[in-house]
Order: structure tokens, then sequence, then C-alpha cells
């Protein structure tokens, strides 16, 4: 990818970013943090990667996308109202009683939303459906789904896990946001979930690991995936949690709070700098 | 009824899905359970379009909303226990919320699971599912109508939970028997009390309705195979004609046919109304015939809660 690209790229994560902190601070709450975090990635598969029209999201033949870690909502709705999927103005509406911008994923309200995701560990299997489906009736689409590194908790994600390695689906390619932290604390105290490299591997999975905010290691990541066959690939993917963002940087608390009317302008006066 | 046919409702099951494989695009995905829920059956004939899934439910139930989303209906099976209970929240949120074309068919439902005993029988998934918006809920009362319900069901238009049974239970149903989702079916006529069961509790309503006409009391008996959505109609005129009623069914009291009926009554025909099923207890070992006499459901206790809601007209 050429240096252009890449600054196109970030500049469209930056207006993601800024739509999550604006979505959240008019809903006065939903989850920030690890919407931060997967930005850069839900930028290059939405802009760069996936084969997907605004104009038809239902395209019978489109790859798909599960958010398996529905709370991050905030971010999958910034990144398709950025591509074209409904107008950026809406993100204002995000959890209010006439919006069709739900606390969580809802496949049937939402145009470009695949799945209806929020309770943690079910978004994977969907995923794994969705590949065999493919498989099934030899399309060609691929599929992709973001768990969290708190929700490789669910005993769910690794049934999910068994299941694409069995039925060998190399079309699926799981992205684990590993941020480092969920609500009650870092993962590591809360319970540990790691090494999900060795775990992931010991399941049958082809396993990449990269930093997730950096674009050609995103780029090459997911063009290494796609090349693999008869095994899923899991890119793990380390990123910051509230990315960006300087008083969300790292910080738990911003798991699941919205930022007040100063915190708000602060957000943005920051992400603004960041333009190129 | 001994010298009358008997198949369980799982075997029509898997001879159902393997009838309707050339006519339909469809899959189907068990955990395990295969050569028990007769699913086994459609995997002998048509192995490209089955896929175990292991003892693995919740996945399951996830993996076939995500295959229902590209458009391909989906037969998720398991034991009524594991479909409904253990994967509840998957039911709920992967394929009830988003109201997608799963049709799980769950073997094994009720008391008469037999030996295997309480863990295995499961007397709450009426409850469970009810409680689900849009789920659709039948418990066919015997193979003939089990293989009219598969189709049926596969023809409705979002998730279906179809219960079946483990045990060989009479044919009631004549070959010409056209199934209608949602509409309870008249067993019986009689003008004293009516008789309302589901599955295998309607040929026990039946020979409860023998046993009242020997003591000249007339029962209508009415079969509601679709709990979900229930046939109002068909109760209240009931209710109205014949002035008390009697549920009878395979699960807790709480939540299932009998707190579905009550429910209709109650806003609409209230009449003198009784409900046989588990009460509030959990399962035991034993054989089918043992345990239905021990839960009460039995022909004897139905004409006997028929006379109680009689004499309180």
């Amino acid at each position: 990818m050429n240096e252009a690209r890449i600054k196109e790229l970030k500049n469209i994560a930056n207006d993601v970013r800024i739509g999550i902190i604006d979505a959240t601070h008019a809903a006065k709450c939903g989850h920030p943090g690890g919407s931060l975090s997967i930005a850069d990635i839900l930028t290059y598969l939405y802009f760069e990667k996936m084969n997907i029209d605004p104009e038809n999201p239902k395209m019978e033949n489109r790859d798909r996308f599960v958010l398996s870690k529905g709370h991050t909502a905030p971010g999958l709705y910034a990144t398709l109202a950025h591509r074209g999927f409904f107008p950026v103005e809406d993100l204002l509406t995000l959890r209010k009683i006439d919006s069709y911008l739900q606390g969580h994923p809802d496949m049937n309200k939402v145009p470009g939303v695949d799945m209806t995701t929020g309770s943690l560990g079910l978004g994977i299997s969907t995923a794994c459906g969705m590949a065999l489906a493919g498989k099934i009736d030899g399309k060609d689409y691929r599929v992709y789904t973001i768990i969290g590194d708190g929700e490789s908790e669910e005993g769910q994600v690794w049934e999910a896990a068994m299941f694409a390695s069995h039925y060998k689906l190399d079309n699926l390619c799981v992205i684990l946001d590993l941020n480092g932290l969920q609500i009650d604390g870092p993962i590591t105290e809360v319970m540990n979930p790691t090494p999900h490299d060795k775990k992931f591997e010991a399941f049958g999975f082809h396993v990449i690991t990269i930093d997730g905010h950096d674009f050609n290691e995103i780029e090459a990541a997911l063009g290494e995936a796609e090349s693999v066959k008869g095994q899923p690939t899991v890119i793990i993917a380390k990123t910051t949690k509230g990315k960006n963002v300087s008083f969300m940087e790292n910080s738990v608390n911003w798991h699941g709070a919205a930022p007040n009317d100063e915190q708000h302008a602060q957000a943005i006066a920051e992400l603004k700098t960041r333009y190129i | 009824m001994a010298d009358v046919k008997k198949i369980a409702t799982r075997e029509a099951y898997g001879n159902a899905l393997c009838e309707l494989a050339p006519k339909y695009d469809f899959v189907v995905l068990d955990a395990d359970l295969a050569a028990a829920t007769k699913t086994g059956i459609f995997k002998k004939q048509y192995p490209e379009r089955f896929f175990d899934c292991g003892i693995a439910e919740g996945n399951m139930m996830s993996v076939a909303a995500g295959i229902a989303s590209t458009g391909k209906p989906v037969f998720a099976s398991s034991f009524a226990m594991f479909a409904s209970g253990r994967a509840f929240e998957q039911v709920r949120n992967s394929i009830g919320y988003p109201h997608l074309n799963v049709k799980i068919g769950a073997t094994h439902g009720g008391i008469s699971v037999g030996e295997d005993g309480a863990t295995h029988q499961c007397n709450e998934d009426f409850a469970l599912m009810r409680s689900i918006p849009g789920m659709v809920i039948i418990n066919p009362c015997d193979a003939v109508e089990a293989r009219a319900a598969v189709e049926a069901a596969l023809l409705h238009n979002g998730p279906v939970y179809m219960r079946f049974g483990r045990y060989a239970l009479p044919i009631l149903n004549g070959d010409d028997y056209k199934f209608e989702l949602g509409k309870g079916v008249l067993m019986a006529d009689g003008t004293d009390v009516t008789l309302v069961g589901t599955g295998f509790m309607v040929s026990t309503c039946l020979e409860a309705r023998e046993l009242l006409a020997k003591e000249r009391i007339s029962a209508r008996v009415i079969n509601i195979h679709t709990i979900k959505p229930i046939d109002k109609d068909i109760l209240v005129k009931a209710a109205r004609e014949t002035g008390a009623l009697v549920t009878a069914e395979e699960h807790t009291i709480y939540g299932g046919l009998g707190s579905a009926v009550a429910e209709v009554l109650v806003e609409n025909a209230p009449v003198p109304m009784a409900r046989v099923g588990v009460e509030d207890t959990f399962g035991r070992s034993g054989t089918v015939p043992a345990l239905m006499e021990y839960y009460g459901l039995t022909a004897e206790n139905i004409a006997k809660k028929a006379k109680e809601v009689i004499s309180k007209k």
C-alpha cells in the first residue's frame, strides 16, 4: 500500500474515532474504549478489504462482517456511516428511543450490519455458520469477525474455534482485539485467557500477531489469511483501548462510559490535530 | 390401544427431513445425538447436507443462525433439555431476536424420556420458548402430524421450536390429515367439558373421554399442536359451549399449555378449569407407563379433574 493511501486511511480512521466520540457523547452512554481500539481494523476492512456495496447492503455474494464484541457498536456504526451505508449525522441518535442505531448491532435495523450481536461469544459462532454456508454453496465470499480479548473467556468462543477448524473454514478470519482490558480490570487479572496464540494454534488455527493500529501490518495479515487454505485464521491484533484519545487510552474506566461535554470537547480537539 | 400402530414422533421427524430434502434447500445440524434425534436417518441419505456440531449446543444454535442469515433454512436438533435449556440464550439472541429461519427439532421432550430421569426429562421447554417473541412452538400428537408439522415449519418464515417425543405413540390422524399452523384440531365433540391436550396427552385425553362417556359425561377433545401462537378461537368457543375445561400436557403446569389456555380464557371466557401436568417437581427414572402414572398424566386423572371442573360450573 502506498503512503498516500495509508494517509487517507488514517484520516478515515480519525473520522471514525470522531464519530465514536460524538455518538457516545450524544447518547450519554455506550462503549468508546473498545470502539476506539478497533477503529483502524474496521477502517481497513470496510474501506480497503471487503467486497461490499453501501447501495446494496444485502448483496448476495458480499463479504460478511460480524462484530462479535457487539458492545463496540459505535465503532461499527461510525465506520458504516462514513462508508456510506447511512448518514453520518444519524450517529448522534445512537441509543435513542426512536433510533435504528441500537445499543448493540441489529441486522434488521441497521443497513450494513450482517448479524445481530451483543451477547458475547455468540457472534463468532454465527460467523462460522456464514462461512460454512459459503462452503456449502460454493460461494467465494469471506467472513470476518472481531472478538474481544475479554470475550475469549466465554466457552462458546472455543466451541466455535473447534467448529471452524473441524470444518476447515479457511474463508473465516477471526480478529482478536487484544487491548488487554475488560470491565473489571486487566484481562490477566480478571480471568487470564492468555496465551491466545498457543490456544488458537492448538485449536487448529493459522495464527498471525500484529499491531492492530498499523495499516501495513493489518493489510499483510488479512492478505496472508486469504492465502491460507484448509484452516481458519486468527489475527491477534495488539491494540490500545481508547486509542488516540489521551485520557481514554489504556483506561478501563472508558470501557462503558461516555464523555461529558468537557471531555467530549477535549477528545475532539485532540483527534482533529491528527489529520494529515 | 394395543392393536394400534405406534411410532415415535422423533422417527417421523427424521423421515420427514428425508422426504422434504429433494423439494427444499435446507441443511440439518445436530449435536452428537443424530442416532437418538433421528436426524441420523437424514445424515445417511444426505451426508453433504448434514453437519454434526459435536457436544456444543450453544455453538450449534448460533451457527444455525449464521447459516440462516445467508438465506438457507436450517434444522438444528438436540434433546429438548439442551435445545431449549442449555442453549436458551443462543436461541433467544442469535435466532429469536433477529427472527432467523431456524427450525429447532427438539426430541426427547417431557417426562416420557423414561429411564434417563430428571436431568434429561425436559418439562420446561414450552415455558422457555413461549417467552421468546415471535417463536412458534409445535408439539405434534402423532407421527402423521409430526411429518406435516416439519413441512409447515419449513414453510413458515421465522424461528420454530418443534418438540418430538422418544416414546412410540398411537397414530390418531389419517393419511389425508391437513396440518394448519396455529389451528387447534377438534378430535371429538362433546358438550359437558372440554379436554385440551397436546402431544402425548392428546391420545390420553381421548381415553379420558371414553372413561367419562361411561359415566354419561360428554367430553370434547381438542388437540393443540401449536402452543404458540395458540388458537384462541377454538378455546373460547369450547369454553362457552361446554362451560368447563381441563388441559393436559407433559410439561410443568407453569408456563406451558395450561398457562397459555388459562391466559386466553381468563381474558375472554372464564370458566372452571384445571391443569393436568407435572406439578412443580422434577422427573425421575422409570418406565414410561410408570412415570405417567406417578405424575398423574393418565386418562383416569384427566377424567377426575373433568368431573371436578364440571361440579364447579
